[in-house]
C-alpha cells in the first residue's frame, strides 16, 4: 500500500481562544445541570445535549446528523455570570499586570524603549530565534518595565502587584476581582503587546480571564451504564455539573442584588470548580473529590504523566499476538528456541494466505478445528476471515463446513506450531538484546522456557520473572527476524566486542570439575555426559587403570570444540604467578587447545562465560553464529552432564577453618585494633607524625583505615589457606561461577571495617557512634570495624554498623538505577534517527552529517576484538603457526592507537598472503 | 590551540572544497558547523586574513578506536 504525505506541516501556531470564538464554535449553549431526563434521553441544554455529539449506539447527533462513529463529537459552552481566572495563564497574567500601568494600560517603558525592543523582537523573528529566545526576550521587557514606579505617559505612580495562588490578584493587599483584572488588561494597547511576545491578533491578554467556559463533547466524557441500568457519568461531566450548578447561583443572586458578601463567595466558589476542572492538583487548594473520596481526574490530570494521554497513549502503544507469563529455565533447549505452553500456543496465530497451491493443505488444517486431537500438540485454526473481511470463529461443530467453503483469498488464522519464529523480549529493554527471536517449542506447563546460556542478554533469572512474546504476522517480518534477531546473530555484543550469551553459574562449575586436571570418567558417566548431547561419538578411552577404560574430561570436552582451532589463554583460576609455567601450571590454568583437542588448562568463566568466553568469542568470530550456536548448545550439556556425574552441592561449613586457624585470626585482628588504640593514643598525646598534605586527624583516619584494611585481608588469607580446591564454595569463587574470594573471607575470616561515605562510622550520638563507647572513643571498635565473620555472628554493635553499611549501598544503587536510567532515555531520544550509511558516514533525517566515519574508525562493534579492528595476536598465530608463534617474545603486541594504522596495513597485507597459500 | 585536548584546525583552500565535498557525497549545507566567532576559527582568521561564511574546516582528530581522524566543517555567521 503507498501512502502519500499529501501536506506537510511548516508550522504550528498557538493562539488564545476568544469568548467570541467560543461562542462561534459552540453547538449549543449549556444552561442546565441536568443530564438526562427520566426516560434517559439527554436534556436539551444540558451537559448530554445531543448537539454536542453521541456515545448512545441508535441515536443520531443532532449537529451533524452522524450516527456514534461518525460523529466525532461538537464543543459546546457555559456563558459564566461573572470572568473568572483561567489557572494555566496566571503567571502571564502576573507579568502583564505588573508591566502595565494601572490607569492607563501602557507598557511601563519610554515610547524609544518600547521601539527597541520591538525591533528586538521583529530581528528574533527573521533570522528564526526558538521559541525560548523569544520567552527570554519578553522575561526582559517585563522584567524592565516592572521595575518602573511611575508611568511615563500619564505619571500614575504603581502600586505593588502580588500574586496569591493560586488566582487571587492583590494590589497592595486589596483583592482584584477578575473582572477588574480583565478591564485593565482590555486597555492595553496593540502595539504594546509586541515587546511582550504577545501576538495581539491572535492573542488579546483579557481572553486569559474566561468570560464564557468550552464545554468538551461528550465523546471526549462519555457516561458509562453499570449492569444495575445506573449511569456513571465521566469525572469532567461531575466537574461541569459543579460549574453550572454554582454559575447559576451566582447569576440569580447577583440579579436578585444579594449582598456584595454573598455574590464574592459564590464567586470564588465558582473560581474554585473552574480552576479544579482545568487542574485539580493545583497547588494551595484542596483537589476535588468524588462522592467516594477519589479525587477526581480533571483536563490536567488526562494528559500529565505516566498514565497521561502522551505517554500511555501517544507514545505508547498496544499490541495483539502477544502473549506473558513467567519464565523458568530448560537446559536441554537450544539457545534459539522459546517453549511456549500449549495454552498460550492455541490461542496466537499466524495468517495463512490462501493461494491455489496451499489450497487443500489449508482446507485440511480447518477441518481440525480449533482443539485438534492427535499425538501431542497439534496446530489448530481458530478463525477463518473471507475476502469480504467477515471473521468467522471456527469451533468443533462449524469446522468441517467452514473448511468447504476456504478459497483462494481466504485467509485463515492457524495456531502456533512448532518452529514458528516468534519474537521474545525482557523489560527493560534496554538494549537490542532485550528482543530477539526464537524458535517456538510447544511445552506443557504454563511457563516461557528457554536456555540458561540466553539469561545474560535478557538481564533475566527465574525468580518469579515474567517474559512477553509476540507472534511475528507477516512473511517478510518472519524473514527479517530469522536473519536479524535470531538469539545466534547476537551472540557477539555491539558493547564489548565479547560474548553476551554464554555459560553461567553452574555452566562454569561443571567445565570446572570436567577438565580441571586429570579429572577423569569411566564408561557409564562418560556415556551419561555424552546422551545429553546426543550427536557425538565416545572416543578411544585416554586412560585404562587395572584395566578399565577412562575418559578424561579435557578428551570429552574437546569433543565440543571445532577440530581446527588453535589457542592459548589463561583460565580465570591463574593466580598470576611470576613466572607463568605454562603447560606445568600448578592449577592447571594454562589452557591450550591444539586442533581442537584441550592439551592442558581448565575449562572455566575465561573459557565458556557470557562476558569472558575467549573460546566461545573466537568460534563465534572465525566459524559463524551456527557454529557458536552448536558449541553453547553442547559446552554447557557437557558441564551440566559433569556437574551432574559428580555432584555439587555447598553449604555453610565449607566455611569451616580449623580451631587453630581461628585463633590466629583473632591474633591477627586483636593486634590490629591493638595497632589503631596505640594510633589513637599517639595522636591524642600529639606524637602522631602529620602525613603531608593531611590533618592530623585525617592522618590517624588514614593510618588507622590502612592498619585494619590489612588485618582483613591478612585474616582472609589465613582463612583463604585452609580453603582449597576441593571445597565447593572455592571452586565457585575461583572458576567465576558465582562470588568472590572476598566473599568467602567475609565468612570464614573476618568481615572488615564497615564504611559511610567512604570513611569509617563517625556519626549518630554525641562525639560517638553508639551509647555503648565512651565520647570521643576513635578506637577500631567504636568506628565501625567489624572483628567478627559472618559464620560466627556479628555483635550487636558490629551488626547496627554493617547495617548503616549496608543502608548506604542500597541507596546508593537506588539513586544510580534511577539517575543513569534517566540520562540514557535523554541519550536514545537524541540519537534515535541517527543512522549509518553506505559511506560508514553516521547522518541523521536530514541527511546531514554527525560523523564522518562511524565511531571513527567505521568498525561495528560486534565484529571488533574488545573494541580493536583486528587482534594482530590472533592473526600471527594462525599465519605463523602455534610454534613460531610461541617462540616470539611475550610483548610483542603492545600498540598504541598511532600505531594501529600501521598495524592494519601489515596485517591485510598478511591476510592477502594467507589467501595465495 | 596548543592545548593538547585542542584539535588541529586548517583552513581548506577553496579549490580543495569540491573534491572533499564530492568524495563524501554531501552538499556543503550538510556538513557540520563551526562559528565564526569560535576562538579555533578566530586563531586561523589571524593566519589567513578574515574567513567567509561558507568556507570549511579542517579538523583533524587524534582518536582512541582509529588513530587519526579527519572531519570537516562548514564556517557559519556569528
Amino acid at each position: 500500500m503507498l501512502r502519500g504525505v499529501s501536506k506537510r506541516i511548516k508550522s504550528i501556531k498557538f493562539a488564545l481562544l476568544s469568548p467570541d470564538e467560543i461562542r462561534k464554535m459552540s453547538a449549543t449553549k449549556v444552561i442546565t445541570a441536568d443530564t438526562y431526563d427520566d426516560d434517559g434521553f439527554p436534556i436539551d441544554m444540558g451537559l448530554m445535549d445531543s448537539h454536542l455529539g453521541v456515545i448512545e449506539p441508535g441515536l443520531r447527533c443532532k449537529t451533524c446528523g452522524g450516527k456514534v462513529d461518525d460523529c466525532p463529537g461538537h464543543f459546546g459552552h457555559i456563558d459564566l455570570a461573572m470572568p473568572v481566572i483561567h489557572v494555566g495563564y496566571v503567571k502571564e497574567l502576573k507579568k502583564l499586570l505588573m508591566a502595565t500601568c494601572k490607569n492607563c494600560g501602557r507598557l511601563l517603558l519610554l515610547d524609544e524603549e518600547i521601539r527597541a525592543y520591538e525591533r528586538e523582537m521583529d530581528a528574533l523573528d527573521k533570522i528564526g530565534g526558538t521559541k525560548l529566545d523569544k520567552k527570554m526576550m519578553a522575561k526582559e521587557t517585563a522584567r524592565d518595565a516592572g521595575k518602573r514606579q511611575i508611568c511615563p505617559h500619564c505619571d500614575t505612580e504603581q502600586s505593588k502587584i502580588t500574586l496569591d495562588k493560586p488566582t487571587t490578584f492583590r494590589e497592595d493587599g486589596h483583592k482584584l476581582t477578575p473582572k477588574e483584572v480583565r478591564e485593565r488588561l482590555e486597555r492595553i494597547r496593540d502595539e504594546d503587546l509586541r515587546p511582550m511576545g504577545i501576538n495581539p491578533d491572535v492573542a488579546r491578554p483579557e481572553w486569559m480571564i474566561l468570560t464564557a467556559l468550552l464545554v468538551p463533547p461528550v465523546t471526549v466524557r462519555p457516561s458509562i451504564t453499570l449492569e444495575s441500568g445506573d449511569r456513571s457519568e465521566d469525572d469532567l461531566t461531575h466537574k461541569l455539573v459543579d460549574v453550572l450548578r454554582i454559575n447559576q447561583r451566582l447569576r440569580e443572586n447577583r440579579d436578585a442584588g444579594a449582598p456584595q458578601l454573598i455574590v464574592e463567595d459564590l464567586w470564588e466558589l465558582l473560581q474554585y470548580h473552574i480552576t479544579t476542572y482545568f487542574d485539580n492538583q493545583t497547588s494551595g487548594i484542596p483537589p476535588a473529590r468524588h462522592r467516594s473520596g477519589r479525587p477526581l481526574k480533571t483536563l490536567v490530570q488526562r494528559l500529565k504523566g505516566k498514565e497521561g494521554r502522551f505517554r500511555s497513549n501517544l507514545s505508547g502503544k498496544r499490541v495483539n499476538f502477544s502473549a506473558r507469563t513467567v519464565i523458568s529455565p530448560d537446559p536441554l533447549l537450544s539457545i534459539n528456541e522459546v517453549g511456549v505452553p500449549v495454552e498460550a500456543a492455541r490461542e496466537l496465530t499466524i495468517p495463512l494466505y490462501v493461494q491455489a497451491y496451499n489450497l487443500e493443505w489449508v482446507r485440511e488444517l480447518v477441518k481440525r478445528g480449533p482443539v485438534p486431537e492427535g499425538n501431542g500438540y497439534v496446530p489448530g485454526v481458530n478463525y477463518v476471515i473471507r475476502q469480504d473481511g467477515r471473521r468467522i470463529r471456527v469451533t468443533d461443530k462449524n469446522a468441517e463446513t467452514v473448511a468447504e467453503t476456504v478459497d483462494v483469498g481466504y485467509v485463515v488464522e492457524r495456531q502456533l506450531q512448532e518452529g514458528d519464529i516468534v519474537l521474545f523480549n525482557r523489560q527493560p529493554s534496554l538494549h537490542r538484546m532485550s528482543m530477539m527471536a526464537h524458535e517456538v517449542r510447544i511445552m506443557s506447563f504454563k511457563t516461557f522456557r528457554f536456555n540458561l546460556a540466553v539469561c545474560p542478554p535478557y538481564n533475566a533469572d527465574f525468580d518469579g520473572d515474567e517474559m512477553n512474546l509476540h507472534v511475528l504476522q507477516s512473511e517478510e517480518a518472519r524473514a527479517e527476524a530469522k536473519v536479524l534477531m535470531r538469539v545466534q546473530e547476537h551472540i557477539l555484543s555491539p558493547r564489548f566486542g565479547g560474548p553476551v550469551i554464554g555459560a553461567i553459574h553452574d555452566h562454569i562449575s561443571g567445565g570446572f570439575l570436567m577438565t580441571h586436571k586429570d579429572s577423569k570418567f569411566n564408561m557409564e558417566q562418560s556415556s551419561r555426559i555424552l546422551s545429553l548431547v546426543g550427536d557425538v561419538k565416545l572416543p578411544k578411552p585416554g586412560i585404562v587403570e587395572d584395566g578399565v577404560e577412562y575418559w578424561t574430561g579435557k578428551q570429552l570436552f574437546s569433543l565440543a570444540i571445532p577440530d581446527d582451532l588453535n589457542m592459548v589463554f589463561r583460565a580465570s583460576i591463574c593466580q598470576a604467578c611470576d613466572t607463568c609455567d605454562k603447560e606445568d601450571c600448578d592449577s592447571d590454568a594454562y589452557v591450550k587447545i591444539v586442533n581442537g583437542e584441550i592439551m592442558s588448562g581448565t575449562i572455566d568463566e575465561k573459557s565458556i562465560g557470557a562476558f569472558n568466553g575467549k573460546i566461545l568469542d573466537k568460534i563465534a568470530r572465525n566459524y559463524g553464529s551456527d557454529r557458536a550456536r552448536i558449541f553453547i548448545d553442547q559446552a554447557t550439556k557437557f558441564a551440566i552432564g559433569a556437574i551432574m556425574v559428580r555432584g555439587f552441592t555447598t553449604g555453610i561449613d565449607d566455611e569451616d577453618i580449623p580451631e587453630s586457624e581461628k585463633m590466629k585470626i583473632a591474633e591477627i585482628l586483636q593486634t590490629a585494633v591493638d595497632g589503631v588504640r596505640t594510633l589513637v593514643q599517639a595522636y591524642k598525646e600529639g606524637d602522631l607524625e602529620q602525613m603531608p598534605g593531611r590533618s592530623l586527624e585525617e592522618t590517624l583516619e588514614v593510618e588507622a583505615m590502612k592498619k585494619l584494611g590489612r588485618a582483613r585481608d591478612d585474616a582472609g588469607n589465613h582463612a583463604g589457606k585452609h580453603l582449597g580446591l576441593e571445597n565447593s564454595a572455592v571452586i565457585m569463587a575461583r572458576s567465576g561461577a558465582r562470588g568472590s574470594m572476598l566473599n568467602l573471607s567475609q565468612m570464614a575470616g573476618c568481615v572488615g571495617q564497615q564504611a559511610v561515605r567512604g570513611e569509617r562510622i563517625s556519626r549518630g550520638y554525641w562525639s560517638r557512634t553508639l551509647p555503648h563507647f565512651p565520647k570521643g572513643d576513635l578506637g577500631a571498635e567504636a568506628k565501625g570495624f567489624v572483628k567478627s565473620c559472618y559464620k560466627s555472628g556479628l555483635t550487636p554493635t558490629e551488626y547496627f554498623f554493617h547495617s548503616m553499611g549496608g543502608r548506604e549501598g542500597l541507596v546508593d544503587t537506588a539513586v544510580r538505577t534511577s539517575r543513569s536510567g534517566y540520562m540514557q532515555r535523554r541519550l536514545i531520544n537524541a540519537l534515535e534517527d541517527l543512522k549509518v550509511k553506505e559511506d560508514r558516514s553516521v547522518r541523521n533525517t536530514a541527511d546531514t552529517i554527525v560523523q564522518f566515519k562511524f565511531g571513527e574508525d567505521g568498525i561495528d562493534p560486534s565484529r571488533s576484538v574488545q573494541g580493536r579492528a583486528v587482534d594482530v595476536d590472533d592473526i600471527l598465530r594462525d599465519v605463523l603457526g602455534a610454534k613460531k608463534y610461541a617462540t616470539l617474545p611475550e610483548e610483542r603486541v603492545v600498540r598504541k592507537y598511532g600505531e594501529l594504522e600501521e598495524g592494519l596495513e601489515m596485517t591485510e597485507e598478511e591476510a592477502g598472503k594467507l589467501g595465495e597459500d | 590551540m596548543e592545548h593538547r585536548l585542542v584539535p588541529e584546525h586548517h583552513l581548506v583552500l577553496e579549490k580543495e572544497e569540491g573534491k572533499i565535498l564530492n568524495g563524501l557525497k554531501v552538499h556543503k549545507d550538510q556538513l557540520p558547523k563551526i562559528h565564526r566567532n569560535d576562538p579555533c576559527v578566530q586563531l586561523l582568521e589571524r593566519k589567513h586574513g578574515p574567513i567567509e561564511e561558507g568556507r570549511v574546516i579542517r579538523i583533524v582528530r587524534i582518536s582512541e578506536t582509529s588513530g587519526v581522524s579527519v572531519a570537516y566543517r562548514l564556517v557559519v555567521g556569528r
